[in-house]
């Protein structure tokens, strides 16, 4: 061997030179031939920063803003820098005790390191951030972190605006991780809805961070930072003074009001009551406050204004009365004779009028709303000769009232809409095996029956008689800021609807004479009227029962009012439903003229104003909540000790105190003595059309 | 012999001289450039001694100072006193034992107040002379076996305490006087032998028990086959080929894992694993529970960290690195020991493939520098001492070298010149600049 044969001192020089090589081979491939080498390097060091912009904000149409941006301060903790600090006072400060400190403090380095900040406490009330301002310097680790809120200066639009809320794995799944963990999204309301033109675009700092990942300072001085760009605001239709007095009229019960803009489509007002404090789900208190509304068996998080489903009752009679008269089968002149009940089927309808000549026409049928007359014509409808069958007739009916805009989603720049149920040949064949005919369903001509529209689609319909065949797609937004053709996302709320333009106007006009009169001879000539203007309206009183206990509970009628004004060119409609309110003139009416007067005239009148008093401090919640209430907490409270097997909940609804036994065996006994709440009488049931099942309009939470 | 010229630089070989200027530069710089905090003042920091870098000045300060008393001393003190040195040495080593601070996990230092000593760092030095001496003296007849066995145990016994002391990095670096001996006449055999059990502990680690029994009997096999025809002559080969081929199956199937059991720790058993690129599976809960131990309050696979971040750092250098003070991987400690054992990774991230290149050259043509050095010695003490400094410093330089670049497991020992750390720096400016001091009276017979 050649090696052999050198010197020795050579060989130890080759030795040298060799493992050098092989040094020199590895660095050559480390440092030229590996590409990943470059990236694990960035990736280590820049961290990718993102910046959020302010949300846009929403303005009225009269440019208030409803929601506005403020910032409140999240009080973070270093645990590794928090030495010699007064823990006692401290704990005075934030109102804790020190157990409590120290279990945050764990808390903190178990979830981010002793190094980095973690949130101490969030959103601090702004006394208390005062006083932590000015005491900081003596507590080192702990930082105040701004952070933008939301704020409502009304109060007002709570369940429109809907809330910002932290992503969940959901979005971030449907975003295609265009949302990052820890970013904050529209969750509901206009909020979700316009979450695109709202949340602005994000910018990117790129800042370096160190082996423990605390940040030192920009990467490159930022040259490759993209600034943030603030989300643009948007004007709205709603008045948002309108908007709060609509939202004052539903406190203490259970209800909507939809006011519409009919030549536009704009929602003027959309309350929801019970309702909430939008200014309580943004704060300190906000997930205490939250807990509270979901637990709430009258579901105050629920917008009834798009979830609610009601019977339309005599509302629908203006519809029924344009499809009779489109269809050929009534007339402006038809009449009936009706002595306070129809009795053109085996089960008599009846009819709150029963003097004689009340459905002497047409018009004085819708004024005095003529239950007779409208189960006639909606018979005659859908058993028209010209159809052949009534399986044809309902079908047809069925079109029309989809045109209405009744039966499905509107389409209104809100998530999580409902659609309301308008009945179809399958839904009957369902129930009665195939045999029905017009009697069966007789109720439906007066909006009963498997009718269930929503506040909104009743306010719709209405704008459809006052626009006389045409809508647009009720919506809040009028326009966004910088609005480019890019923007398409109000495009489908400038489409009109021309759904039912082919009736002729007169036709139209018999209709509105007939509600014109309602409000001057008819069911509505009681409430006090606004002095020059013509209003043209429909009372509505819809029967309703609920079950509870088992047993199906007859409960007063809601009170429904649909008007829209003034008649010569219609700028406002209005539907309002007050559940359990009895008639339609009694509650609804009054409050639906406060919201013309409101939004026509910008102000009320003095005796008015006493009027608002008057209808806000009346309570009309359903006295079945408190026992619902109670069904629903005892409920939870045996699922919980079914799971935890802790009594402490389901204590308080065991039947008697303390059972003293020697049996040991009766201490089982805790589901089935949940009995001794207090239990409302049941009236007697009479024959309705309607059932609505307990918890169809809760949330699901 | 008479001292012909009474000026210190008479004679003295500015080629090193100027190299190690350079290399204390560098690592100053490098150290500078690790540890440098943005907007600390720098003169100010330079001379506060609280920072990394000004400490280290301090050190190469102290060190020139050693260095100068170093030439100003007659040549002839050296190898006098050599056994002396080596018998102080051994008895600091000793002293360790009852006397040592746990700093790191290591047992081999000794704390006077604030100053920290690490006999086995300054033992190299002591060593080199007393091998030096015993393979200079006249009666030494380096071919007997006994001879070279006395100039091992001179090397591998200070290696040894240094084991007892935790510190298996540093008792690697005694083995480097092999290379010494080998210069001297040991037989090359015994290198090779050596390096091919190198080769087959680390096959024994790679490859399945099974299998490399059945490559090491189909190699003895194919050897047969082709000695076959001196097998026909001699029976003798056959039973040598045979005895080979059991002893090699017996490194593999028993004395490897005897070892690896019985002799390693666990953690540094797990270092060796790493290395090479396999998991490391506890044998049993006592020596699992000894490496969490070891690695508490470290990031999982912490060990492996250290290598993974150093590569990347060297590996994001690319061909002419990020610049001074740029190289985001060591401005912000993501490699651990930047300063000390990984302080390669700033030259590798913030010069790149170049700088790299340039530092290795600077150690290449030092080391030749050295190894001519001692060729053209007349005194064997001379060259035996010059070689052993061209080992001790090889062995660092490369040891170093392959571990941050992921060739060799992590063990703990310094770049010399580079790296920071006091004593280390004392040691090799001592080690080498006693060879500067042997070499300018190389006219002298000192045998």
């Amino acid at each position: 061997m050649a090696v052999l044969n050198l010197s020795r001192s050579n060989i130890i020089r080759l030795i040298f030179i060799g493992i050098f090589l092989i040094v020199i081979v590895q660095l050559f491939n480390l440092q030229i031939l590996s590409s990943q080498y470059k990236k694990l390097a960035e990736d280590n060091a820049i961290y990718p920063k993102r910046v959020y912009p302010n949300r846009g904000i929403i303005f009225d149409r009269k440019g208030k803003p409803i929601l506005n941006n403020t910032i409140l301060y999240d009080l973070t903790v270093t645990p590794a820098q928090v030495k010699n600090i007064d823990t006692l006072e401290f704990c005075q400060l934030m109102e804790i005790d020190t157990a409590e400190f120290r279990k945050r403090i764990n808390d903190a380095r178990f979830k981010n390191g002793p190094v980095r900040p973690s949130v101490f406490e969030d959103l601090l009330p702004p006394a208390q951030q005062a006083k932590l301002e000015e005491n900081i310097y003596k507590y080192p680790g702990f930082t105040l972190v701004e952070r933008p809120v939301r704020t409502y200066p009304y109060n007002a639009a709570a369940h429109i605006m809907g809330y910002v809320g932290e992503v969940d794995s959901n979005i971030l799944r449907r975003s295609n991780f265009f949302y990052q963990l820890g970013d904050y999204a529209g969750r509901s309301g206009l909020e979700q809805y316009y979450e695109k033109v709202l949340m602005g675009q994000r910018g990117i700092q790129y800042m370096i961070k160190d082996n423990k990942n605390r940040i030192q300072g920009h990467y490159e001085k930022g040259v490759y930072d993209t600034p943030a760009i603030a989300g643009r605001n948007m004007r709205s239709y709603i008045d948002i003074e309108v908007q709060a007095l609509a939202e004052k009229l539903l406190s203490h019960k259970i209800g909507s009001i939809v006011a519409i803009e009919p030549k536009t489509g704009g929602i003027i007002a959309m309350a929801s009551s019970p309702n909430f404090d939008p200014n309580e789900l943004t704060g300190p208190y906000k997930q205490k406050n939250y807990n509270k509304l979901v637990l709430d068996v009258s579901s105050p998080l629920i917008n009834r204004g798009i979830k609610g489903m009601y019977p339309a009752g005599s509302t629908y009679k203006p519809l029924g009365a344009l499809i009779g008269l489109d269809e050929g089968v009534i007339d402006p002149s038809s009449h009936i004779g009706c002595g306070g009940a129809y009795y053109g089927c085996n089960r008599p309808v009846k009819c709150t009028e029963h003097w004689a000549g009340h459905a002497a026409s047409l018009r004085l049928a819708i004024a005095h709303s003529c239950n007779s007359f409208f189960s006639n014509t909606f018979r005659l409808t859908v058993d028209n000769p010209a159809i052949h069958s009534v399986r044809n007739g309902l079908t047809k009916w069925k079109d029309y009232m989809t045109a209405f805009g009744y039966g499905h989603r509107l389409g209104v720049d809100l998530p999580s809409e409902d659609g309301g149920n308008i009945p179809d040949t399958v839904a009957y064949d369902k129930e009665y095996r195939g045999s029905w005919n017009s009697c069966t369903m007789v109720t439906l001509g007066i909006g009963q029956d498997k009718m269930l529209v929503t506040p909104l689609q009743i306010a719709n319909g209405i704008c459809i008689v006052a626009n006389k065949g045409y809508y647009y797609t009720p919506h809040f937004i009028k326009g966004i800021e910088g609005e480019t053709p890019e923007d398409t996302v109000l495009n489908k709320f400038r489409r009109k609807h021309a759904v039912l333009t082919h009736i002729p106007d007169d036709v139209y006009n018999v209709v509105i004479d007939g509600m014109e009169d309602v409000t001057v001879v008819g069911t509505a000539k009681h409430i006090t009227k606004i002095p020059g203007l013509n209003v043209c309206a429909k009372t509505g009183t819809a029967e309703n029962k609920r079950v509870i206990d088992h047993k199906v509970l007859k409960l007063k009628d809601h009170s429904l009012f649909v008007c829209f004004a003034p008649r010569e060119n219609p700028t406002i409609a209005v539907a309002v439903i007050v559940e359990n309110g009895g008639f339609g003139a009694t509650w609804a009416g009054p409050m639906a003229y406060l919201v013309l007067e409101k939004y026509l005239n910008d102000t009320l009148r003095a005796d008015r104003q006493k009027e608002v008093e008057r209808i806000a401090n009346t309570n009309l919640m359903p006295s079945y909540l408190p026992r619902l209430q109670y069904i629903t907490d005892s409920a939870r409270a045996v699922a919980w000790f079914n799971i935890t097997h802790d009594s402490a909940v389901v204590k308080k609804y065991w039947r008697k105190p303390h059972v003293p036994d020697t049996s040991g065996q009766s201490r089982e006994q805790k589901p089935q003595t949940i009995m001794n709440a207090p239990r409302e009488k049941p009236k007697r049931v009479k024959d309705s059309a309607v059932k609505e099942v307990p918890g169809r309009t809760r949330e699901k939470t | 012999m008479e001292q012909h010229s009474s000026s210190l630089s008479k004679g003295i070989d500015w080629v090193l001289v100027w190299l190690y200027i350079a290399l204390v530069t560098i690592g100053l710089l490098s150290i500078f450039a690790a540890t440098y905090h943005e907007g600390d003042p720098l003169v100010q920091s330079f001379l506060s001694l609280k920072t990394d870098y000004s400490r280290q000045l301090l050190w190469i300060g102290l060190s020139s100072v050693f260095a100068t008393f170093i030439l100003l001393i007659d040549s002839k003190f050296f190898p006098a006193t050599a056994n002396l040195w080596y018998a102080f040495g051994i008895l600091l080593l000793l002293l360790v034992f009852p006397f040592h601070t746990t700093i790191k996990g290591t047992k081999s230092i000794i704390r006077f107040g604030s100053f920290n000593l690490q006999p086995a760092e300054l033992c190299k030095v002591f060593v080199n002379l007393a091998l030096a001496k015993y393979l200079s003296r006249i009666e030494t007849d380096f071919k007997k076996t006994r001879s070279q066995l006395v100039a091992a145990a001179i090397a591998v016994f200070p290696a040894l305490l240094a084991i007892a002391q935790s510190e298996t990095g540093l008792a690697l670096v005694y083995f480097s006087f092999f290379l010494v001996m080998f210069r001297e006449g040991l037989p090359a055999a015994v290198l090779i032998i050596g390096f091919s059990l190198a080769v087959l502990v680390v096959a024994t680690l790679l490859i399945e028990p099974n299998v490399l029994a059945i490559i090491l009997t189909g190699a003895a096999l194919l050897t047969l086959f082709f000695l076959r025809r001196q097998i026909k002559r001699d029976r003798s080969v056959l039973f040598y080929v045979v005895l080979i081929w059991a002893f090699c199956v017996g490194v593999q199937r028993f004395a490897v894992p005897f070892v690896f059991d019985h002799v390693f720790q666990p953690y540094q058993v797990k270092r060796i694993y790493d290395t090479i690129g396999k998991d490391y599976v506890p044998k049993d809960q006592t020596a699992a529970l000894e490496i969490e131990q070891r690695n508490k309050g470290k990031k999982k696979g912490e060990s492996d960290y250290n290598v993974k971040q150093s590569k990347i750092a060297i590996g994001s250098g690319g061909l002419l690195g990020k610049g001074l003070l740029k190289g985001t991987q060591t401005r912000y400690d993501f490699v651990p020991e930047q300063g000390t054992d990984f302080i390669f990774c700033t030259i590798g991230e913030g010069f790149g493939f170049v700088g790299s290149l340039v530092l290795l050259s600077i150690y290449l043509v030092m080391l030749m520098r050295i190894v001519s050095l001692a060729e053209r010695q007349r005194s064997v003490f001379s060259r035996c001492y010059a070689y052993g400094v061209a080992s001790i410093l090889f062995f660092h330089i490369a040891i170093n070298l392959c571990m941050t670049v992921g060739l060799a497991p992590v063990i703990g020992i310094p770049l010399p010149f580079i790296s920071y750390g006091g004593t280390a720096l004392l040691g090799f400016t001592i080690l080498l600049f006693i060879l500067i001091r042997l070499d300018a009276d190389r006219q002298m017979v000192l045998r």
